[in-house]
């Protein structure tokens, strides 16, 4: 038997053991997915948990047809998804401002200044990372969501549409908006005065 | 022969440009298009630059070496707890 199958049968016979072993083995990946999505630590160690307990009392109806370890990582995610949701926000952007604007014949309307070609890579590491992750908390929730998923968390599109219960088509519009968007923030740190 | 392709009909499917899901004669319009719009090569290597500024900031978020204790035993007592409550 896979070691999963075996952990499993020992976790659906109640063995205690058992739940020590899976919680151990991976609080830790859970821990940092849901810090990266959250921004919180308080609120990664809650989402953790309730990601656990509901874990457990799914695992009955869980078809063994992925890794544990997948499971696992799929329910932390919508765990965090639904924080998301509920938690009062920074003052967001409505999408439409932070889009390129165009004239009536399809042109842009303002050509916006140019990236110079490593200006990303020049930036130092501690100061890049305040700046993306200040501009991804500014994108309007929905946008947000979709851009941790895809480009953060590394989720297929059909993996997203699922935890965010969109079509993909959806999840791909989305997903391009809201990199459009992220752009218009990060103009500022990055494009030639 | 196709129309030319407008600012707002190259952003919008600059997505499948970027991951190079456009069929050959699509991307043939677009890279006609950024041969003679300035404004549209500008948008393109910011919008790469944006990709490549996410994936650079979120490179280095790895696994804590450390997983709090608390939080580990207060999974599993919380466990224990709503197994018991079930059981009564």
């Amino acid at each position: 038997m896979a070691p999963d199958d075996v952990l499993l049968e020992r976790l659906r016979s109640g063995e205690e053991a058992a739940f020590a072993t899976l919680v151990r083995d991976n609080t830790g990946r859970m821990l940092a997915v849901a810090r990266r999505i959250l921004r919180s630590d308080e609120e990664a160690h809650d989402a953790v948990q309730e990601a656990f307990l509901q874990a457990f009392r799914a695992l009955d109806r869980f078809a063994g047809d992925s890794l544990l370890a997948t499971w696992l990582h799929r329910i932390v995610v919508n765990a965090c998804l639904m924080r998301l949701r509920h938690r009062k926000r920074h003052p967001e952007h409505a999408i439409e401002d932070l889009l390129p604007q165009f004239d009536d014949t399809g042109h842009r309307l303002d050509p916006g200044a140019a990236w110079t070609d490593d200006v990303v890579e020049r930036m130092e590491s501690a100061q890049l990372q305040k700046v993306v992750r200040d501009a991804i908390d500014r994108l309007p929730e929905n946008y947000r969501s979709v851009l941790v998923l895809r480009d953060i968390e590394g989720l297929s599109t059909e993996e997203a549409a699922m935890a965010l219960g969109i079509r993909p088509e959806a999840t791909k519009m989305r997903l391009h908006r809201a990199r459009q968007a992220l752009r218009t923030l990060l103009e500022p740190h990055f494009a030639q005065e | 022969m196709q129309p030319k392709l407008t600012c707002r009909e190259l952003i919008e499917f600059l997505d499948d440009y970027v991951e190079d899901r456009l069929p050959a004669a699509q991307r043939a319009r677009f890279d006609d298009h950024l041969s003679r719009c300035r404004a549209c090569v500008v948008y393109l290597a910011g919008y790469r630059g944006t990709l490549r500024a996410v994936a650079l900031a979120c490179a280095g978020d790895a696994p804590p070496a450390d997983v709090p204790n608390e939080l580990i035993e207060g999974i599993l007592a919380a466990r224990r707890s709503e197994a018991g409550a079930r059981a009564r």
